[in-house]
């Protein structure tokens, strides 16, 4: 199969945190062997020469070392493999797996370094933590680092954030990716912090302004939404979903994009097992894609980066009255062949994309 | 069949009296339907001989009935509309009869509606034979509202028949009381012909069908009849009677109540209220047909979709057909495109016709704020009447007038002084005050029509915990200072949502309506100022504040179809959203107007 980009999913994590609703699997960590081992039978069998590898989660960097270097080893050679990695598991000699097994980039989970707010997102680690992840990795060679950060938590003062900005600015990433809470419906975080959400919702209306402003003062480019990057080191692998690339996702949970072609993995890990196990397509859910769809989320994805999207990549999507409104307005610019987003833009994009779209 | 043992009558109920339960039963025990036919609310739900591609409503179901004499009575049971507080349309259906059964629940007593159409049917002569139903409920009272009923019509307690529709206990009674207690129709059949119109519908293969109760002489087949006021001339295709299905009759005589196919194509030729008479030997006096109403409340009426515009003219041009009150013109607004500025008698009516629209014709609709008709006397000196802001003179106005109506309200004497309190609010003059019972006392004001359109009727029933009645009849054009009050969106005049009002009202109105305006309007990418302006001069401003952020923080492989299902699903929420200039504008919020609470302002 060619594809650019392959994901792997690992969905174990020592704890579910409230807010998450990624496919996660806690306790079973008898399995943690076996999925490793089913991950890399379908990898032999898909058979890929992708340029990025993103090993995400869950929490990759719970499994033992010799299981990451097992799974490490099985991967296709590709220019960018990143990991994700929460900042309590991290010791110096996972560093050091990571870096034998041709990982060039990690991004650690910090989400806060203030501890009322750690608790409150039900995170293990600790402020230190992530300080001294940093410094662990760094010392085994790790040059490319991206911090993942979360503003709009509950409780989350003004100076909470001006807090976390700074401490994460001192550690010096190349990367960093600053995420608004999602509280999604129905999730245990939502029913316990959904009013206190609510109540905040107009003091923390500024806070992604300011997120924006103050990374971008201390010289970090705004090159998507909620990412933010040293020169020109931008997450490749993820630049592909933006850019509409096809990829491929192995594990359970995963999706995959191919052409007009998109499944999701099935959640169920056991499920996952016995039929990789018994040399078997692991269940999956397909969605068939239209070229229409396709050409909607070029223009929805294309349009969350610094970058002009080219029109041709859109023909016929664009309501052209409505993109002569969005300019004059200041929301849109655009030249013969090409739209983007101005600053202003950017932060409605949602609506921006709703409003120019047929 | 004779006359003398012929009965027409109606039901009058509250919504949730039991109407239709009692109907149920009457049709059961008269086997006008089969045990093995009937289901609930049989007269609403059946679509009439399908097989002829007929599928209307009765209007009117005749059923037989033996009497204690042993004799076969022909009762034509003739259906109010459901909006029973809808006091015009009602007394269409009770010209047809001469008899009523007032219908109230043994639990729940005489409701406001209750009297106004009660008192309807006393003042058109009616003779009322009262039941008290749902005895088998357990909270229900008979003795006390059987009391209260008489109190009403008169009578004593013992003559209130007391049943239970859902049981059928008593309902045999109720039937002999109709042939017993209401006359027998008292017309010529030997007379020229005359049949008044109180109802019609519209099928797209048999054309108009006209609902008629023949006062005098007889109808036939392929005779050639003529409408007395409209002159409007058709031969009769078929005509016969419901039971509850279509039955084709050989003729429609004096007393009796029927249909009759008329092959008109275009609705317009025929209006319910008119004298039906045989095109030779006509009659010369038409029946006293229904007041020719003059509509008075406006209101512009637009398919929330564009291309539904033809639709909604055909559905306005059917329902006209039984609803001489109803007019309509084509209007064009620049925030909501084609539609109609229909008249209306009053703000029910309003109601019905929209929901006519919407459920029967399945149409999307906004409705305007509805104004009254006012005249305002140009530069020039010549008057002329306005029923729309966008007619409104700019300057230059000499005078203004304004309707009035004569109010009568009738409350238990507790209430009266909240009520006086409510007239005075809306600009009413006191007339008359009388007691018409140790409890009860009617009240008569003269009220500028425009202060009772909006809420006036949800006030007075709030206020005397729905226990006031009220009506109104018109007085006639009085001065009145009016003044135009438009509204802005980020500068751009949104002409349908233009407002006439007393100037004494329209800084409370201007700044209720930004407020209003400001609740529905969400948020928008860039602030969005709401001014009411009389003129160029701005007399209340609200702002809807730009919004900060509107964009999906993560998206990734695994949201991409996610994402795209919710952009999708703001792409359809915007599509409902009308365009003025660049602010996107719920339609509800077109409905700002109708919400104004003045109580509130």
């Amino acid at each position: 199969m060619s594809v650019e980009h392959l994901y792997l999913h690992v969905p174990f994590c020592a704890h579910r945190c409230g807010y998450c609703d990624f496919v996660t699997v806690t306790g079973q960590d008898d399995l943690r062997e076996r999925y490793v081992e089913a991950l890399v039978r379908e990898l032999e069998r898909a058979d890929v020469r992708p340029r990025t590898v993103f090993i995400g989660g869950g929490t990759p960097s719970l499994l033992s070392d010799d299981l990451l270097r097992r799974l490490l080893g099985a991967l296709p050679p590709a220019g960018e493999v990143t990991i994700e990695c929460n900042p309590e598991t991290i010791t110096p000699d996972k560093a050091r797996v990571l870096i034998e097994g041709g990982v060039t980039r990690v991004s650690v989970g910090a989400q806060s370094f203030q501890p009322h707010l750690l608790t409150t997102l039900e995170r293990r680690c600790r402020p230190d933590h992530v300080v001294n992840a940093v410094s662990v990795l760094r010392s085994a060679g790790h040059s490319n680092l991206n911090l993942d950060l979360i503003f709009g938590v509950p409780g989350q003062t003004a100076d909470d954030l001006e807090a976390d900005l700074e401490t994460a600015l001192g550690l010096a990433p190349q990367h960093i990716s600053y995420y608004e809470l999602e509280a999604k419906p129905g999730t245990r975080f939502t029913h316990a912090h959904g009013a206190e959400l609510v109540r905040q919702a107009d003091a923390m209306e500024a806070y992604y302004e300011r997120v924006v402003g103050t990374l971008r003062a201390a010289g970090f480019r705004w090159y998507e939404t909620a990412n933010f990057c040293r020169g020109d080191q931008m997450a490749e692998h993820n630049l592909g979903y933006w850019l509409g690339h096809d990829y491929l996702g192995l594990g359970v949970g995963a999706v995959s994009t191919v052409g007009l072609r998109r499944w999701r993995n099935r959640p169920s890990l056991a499920r996952y097992l016995a039929a990789v196990e018994a040399g078997l397509e692991p269940p999956a859910e397909h969605e068939p894609l239209t070229a229409v769809d396709r050409g909607l989320e070029r223009v929805m994805l294309g349009l969350r980066l610094d970058r002009p999207l080219e029109l041709d990549a859109a023909a016929g999507l664009i309501d052209a009255g409505a993109a002569g409104r969005l300019e004059r307005s200041g929301m849109l610019g655009r030249d013969e062949g090409s739209i983007w987003l101005t600053d202003r833009g950017r932060f409605v994009a949602d609506d921006v994309v709703a409003t120019l779209v047929r | 069949m004779a006359q003398s043992r012929i009965r027409n009558f109606s039901i009058i109920a509250h919504i949730d009296h039991g109407k239709s339960t009692l109907a149920d039963r009457i049709l059961q025990l008269t086997k006008t339907v089969s045990d093995r036919d009937m289901r609930e609310q049989v007269l609403d739900s059946m679509d009439l001989e399908r097989e002829r591609g007929i599928t209307i409503k009765a209007q009117a179901v005749r059923v037989l009935f033996r009497a204690a004499d042993e004799r076969i009575y022909e009762l034509n049971l003739i259906d109010t509309p459901g909006h029973v507080d809808f006091t015009y349309e009602v007394s269409r259906s009770l010209a047809a009869c001469e008899g009523a059964l007032l219908v109230v629940d043994a639990a729940q007593g005489i409701e406001a509606q209750t009297l106004a159409n009660a008192y309807l049917a006393i003042e058109s002569n009616l003779e009322i034979v009262p039941v008290v139903n749902k005895i088998d409920l357990p909270s229900a009272d008979p003795d006390a509202v059987a009391a209260e009923v008489a109190d009403l019509v008169g009578g004593s307690a013992a003559d209130v028949i007391r049943i239970s529709a859902k049981t059928g206990e008593g309902v045999e009674a109720v039937l002999q009381a109709v042939v017993d207690h209401i006359p027998a129709p008292a017309g010529d059949p030997a007379a020229a012909a005359r049949a008044l119109i109180f109802d019609s519908a519209y099928d797209q293969y048999r054309g108009v069908l006209a609902f008629v109760r023949v006062v005098d002489g007889s109808f036939h087949p392929r005779e050639r009849l003529a409408a007395m006021a409209q002159g409007t001339r058709f031969d009769v295709e078929e005509l016969g009677f419901f039971s509850p299905g279509m039955r084709v009759a050989k003729h429609l005589s004096a007393g009796e109540v029927g249909y009759i196919v008329t092959g008109l194509k275009d609705v317009s030729q025929l209006r319910v209220g008119d004298t039906l008479t045989h095109a030779k030997g006509a009659a010369t006096v038409p029946l006293p047909g229904y007041q020719d109403v003059k509509p008075m409340v406006f209101a512009g009426l637009f398919p929330t979709e564009s291309d539904q515009y033809p639709e909604l003219r055909d559905a306005l041009e059917k329902l006209k057909l039984n609803d001489a009150a109803l007019s309509y013109e084509p209007e064009t607004s620049r925030a909501l495109g084609f539609g109609f500025r229909c008249g209306f008698l009053g703000l029910l009516h309003m109601d019905v016709v929209r929901e006519r629209l919407e459920r029967e014709y399945e149409l999307d609709l906004l409705v305007t704020a509805p104004n009254v008709a006012y005249r305002v006397q140009r530069a020039d000196g010549e008057w002329i009447e306005v029923h729309n802001p966008a007619q409104m003179p700019e300057s230059d106005i000499l005078g203004t007038e304004e309707p009035y109506v004569r109010a009568s309200i009738i409350a238990p004497k507790d209430y009266v002084g909240t009520v006086m309190e409510l007239n005075q609010d809306r600009r009413g003059t006191f007339h008359n005050m009388e007691y018409l019972s140790e409890q009860r006392v009617q009240l008569i004001y003269d009220l500028p029509l425009a202060e009772i359109v909006l809420d006036y009727y949800d006030q007075l029933k709030s206020r005397t915990r729905g226990y006031a009645s009220f009506d109104y009849e018109l007085l006639g054009f009085r001065e009145g200072k009016v003044v135009k009050v438009d509204v802005l969106l980020a500068g751009e005049l949104v002409d349908s949502l233009s407002l006439i009002t007393h100037s004494d009202n329209a800084y409370k109105q201007g700044k209720a309506l930004v407020e209003a305006l400001r609740e529905r309007i969400p948020r928008q990418m860039f602030e969005v100022a709401i001014q009411a302006a009389i003129g160029s001069r701005v007399i209340a401003r609200e702002t809807v504040k730009a919004k900060r952020k509107d964009v999906t923080a993560k998206c990734y492989g695994g949201d991409i179809s996610r994402k795209r299902k919710l952009l999708e699903k703001q792409k359809k929420g915007k599509k409902r959203m009308k365009q003025v200039g660049n602010v996107e504008v719920p339609q509800e919020a077109f409905l700002a107007v109708l919400e104004i609470n003045r109580e509130k302002a």
